[in-house]
């Protein structure tokens, strides 16, 4: 790797001001990501300031009349390993243990996730369907993104120069709400998502009150489907209304051919992991 | 400019001055004549390289070693007691799960942790568990047989 200084703020002023007086340093969390980009001289950087010291970053709070929120750093492990995460959003403790393996998710957090804006990231159709927000800190003060709206291009965020991310928060899940992630991969765990999706279905009454369908590695960026989620609204929870659902997430979908997988065949995933998951949650009632 | 870090290496007190670019396995290597640990791919992959920081299983290639200013950073040197081998290095020798040993010590960190936080896994658990770390001679058969083994001994 090329050389760099390195500083640990140990408080959300102390970052700021570092990364205001330094435009072009790099923010570390577990490094998964970050380190293999510096080796390979993908990317370089004067300053690497790592944000695993502040408070607000490493802590994970649950408020039983608010809901979860995640520090930006907390590594996968801690999130697999926490009670109330594990009995509340139990899709997100599964998504944690399917970043990497053990080694990787001792250090990879969800924030390093979310802010590589890669479009296979594994945990952010889920954060998407879980309906997350993202709290970002920057010279102007805090802020609040919808995880939908986070990721902008291929390696790009709405991260405006001397901004960061804080923290990610879920609100709690409504009676009746099942949240599933399910990808595709040639292996059985440690490789890059073909596709994935994340949905989310909350059932009331009998009837499909909210649904979310978000998908990884078919567009520049993880695609929120609305339209897909939407269209189960008022409906019972029938395979007729799930295809329905599928069909509308693979028209959204925008894959490309690489060495992965030819686009035709992300397409057809599109739809067969869609009715997958929701049936997954929706069976789960 | 180095920086001078402090920490507690295989349970002692120990210092080293790192270039903040330097990965924790170069420091290990180069910077404290540590060469059990061994580098395969350098990026995250492979798991030869696997340590414990904290008690927890990472890869040392994707640790900056002034990241441990102040931590617990185990490696394979720490697990023999003295010329004692650790129950997991002599069930790995038993059960021939090595050959080039190159991968090795990553397995026994890897198979450490798993132990410590699971003393009775059942063979998915142990596949899963080490599927962050690849071997290319053995094979994994011989390797889940030795930590089957090893796990028997140690709750023994
Ligand atoms: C062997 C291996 C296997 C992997 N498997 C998977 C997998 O199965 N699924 C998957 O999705 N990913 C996988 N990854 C990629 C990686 O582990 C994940 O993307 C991980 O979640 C990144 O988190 P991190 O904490 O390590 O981020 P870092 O590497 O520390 O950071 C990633 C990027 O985000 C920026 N960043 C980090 N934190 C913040 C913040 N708070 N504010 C602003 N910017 C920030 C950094 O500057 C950097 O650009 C794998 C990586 C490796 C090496
Ligand atoms: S050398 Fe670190 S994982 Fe391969
Ligand atoms: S024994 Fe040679 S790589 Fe595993």
């Amino acid at each position: 790797m090329r050389s760099f200084d390195y500083a640990a703020p140990v408080s959300l002023a102390e970052a700021l001001a570092l990364l205001a007086a330094h435009p072009t340093a790099r923010v570390l969390a577990g490094g998964t990501d970050l380190l293999v980009q510096l080796k390979s001289g993908r990317r370089e950087t004067p300053l690497v300031v790592d944000l695993k010291k502040i408070p607000e970053l490493k802590a994970i709070t649950f408020d039983a009349a608010e809901g979860l929120t995640i520090g930006a750093t907390v590594p996968c492990c801690q999130l697999t390993a926490h009670a109330d995460l594990r009995r509340v959003y139990p899709s997100l403790a599964e998504v944690a243990g399917l970043i990497g393996g053990t080694a990787v998710q001792g250090r990879a957090s969800l924030g390093g996730n979310l802010c590589n804006a890669a479009p296979s990231a594994d945990s952010v159709p889920l954060m998407i369907a879980l309906s997350a927000q993202a709290r970002v800190a920057g010279p102007q003060g805090l802020r609040t993104v919808a995880v939908e709206d986070f990721c902008v291009a291929p390696g790009k965020s709405i991260l405006g120069p001397g901004e960061f991310l804080v923290s990610i928060f879920f609100p709690l899940p409504a009676p009746g709400f099942h949240a599933h992630y399910l990808r595709f991969i040639p292996r059985n765990e440690m490789d890059i998502a073909v596709v994935g999706v994340g949905v989310s279905t909350t059932v009331q009454d009998g009837k499909i009150a909210a649904a979310r369908i978000a998908l990884a590695s078919v567009a520049p960026t993880p695609l929120f489907v609305k339209a897909a989620g939407d269209s189960l609204v008022g409906q019972a929870p029938t395979s007729e209304a799930i295809a329905g659902a599928a069909t509308l997430a693979q028209a959204a979908a925008k894959p490309i051919s690489d060495m992965r997988a030819p686009a035709d065949y992300r397409r057809h995933l599109c739809d067969v992991l869609t009715r997958r998951a929701l049936t997954a949650t929706l069976g789960a009632q | 400019m180095k920086v001078h870090v402090q920490f507690t290496l295989n349970g002692e007190p120990a210092e080293f001055l790192a270039e903040p670019r330097q990965t924790l396995l170069e420091c290990l290597r180069d910077n404290l004549n540590l060469t059990g640990t061994k580098e395969g791919c350098g990026d995250g992959n492979c798991g030869s390289c696997s340590v414990l920081l904290d008690g927890q299983l990472v890869t040392s290639c994707l640790v900056l070693g002034v990241e441990t200013q102040g931590q617990r950073v185990d490696t394979v040197e720490g697990i023999a007691k003295g010329s004692t081998l650790h129950p997991i290095q002599k069930a790995f020798i038993d059960h021939a799960a090595l050959q080039c040993g190159i991968c090795t010590p990553g397995f026994l960190m890897a198979t450490k942790a798993l132990l410590d936080h699971e003393p009775n896994p059942t063979e998915p658990q142990i596949r899963l568990w080490l599927a962050n770390n690849l071997c290319r001679c053995t094979g994994y058969d011989k390797i889940v047989r030795a930590v089957q083994a090893a796990a028997a001994e140690m709750r023994a």
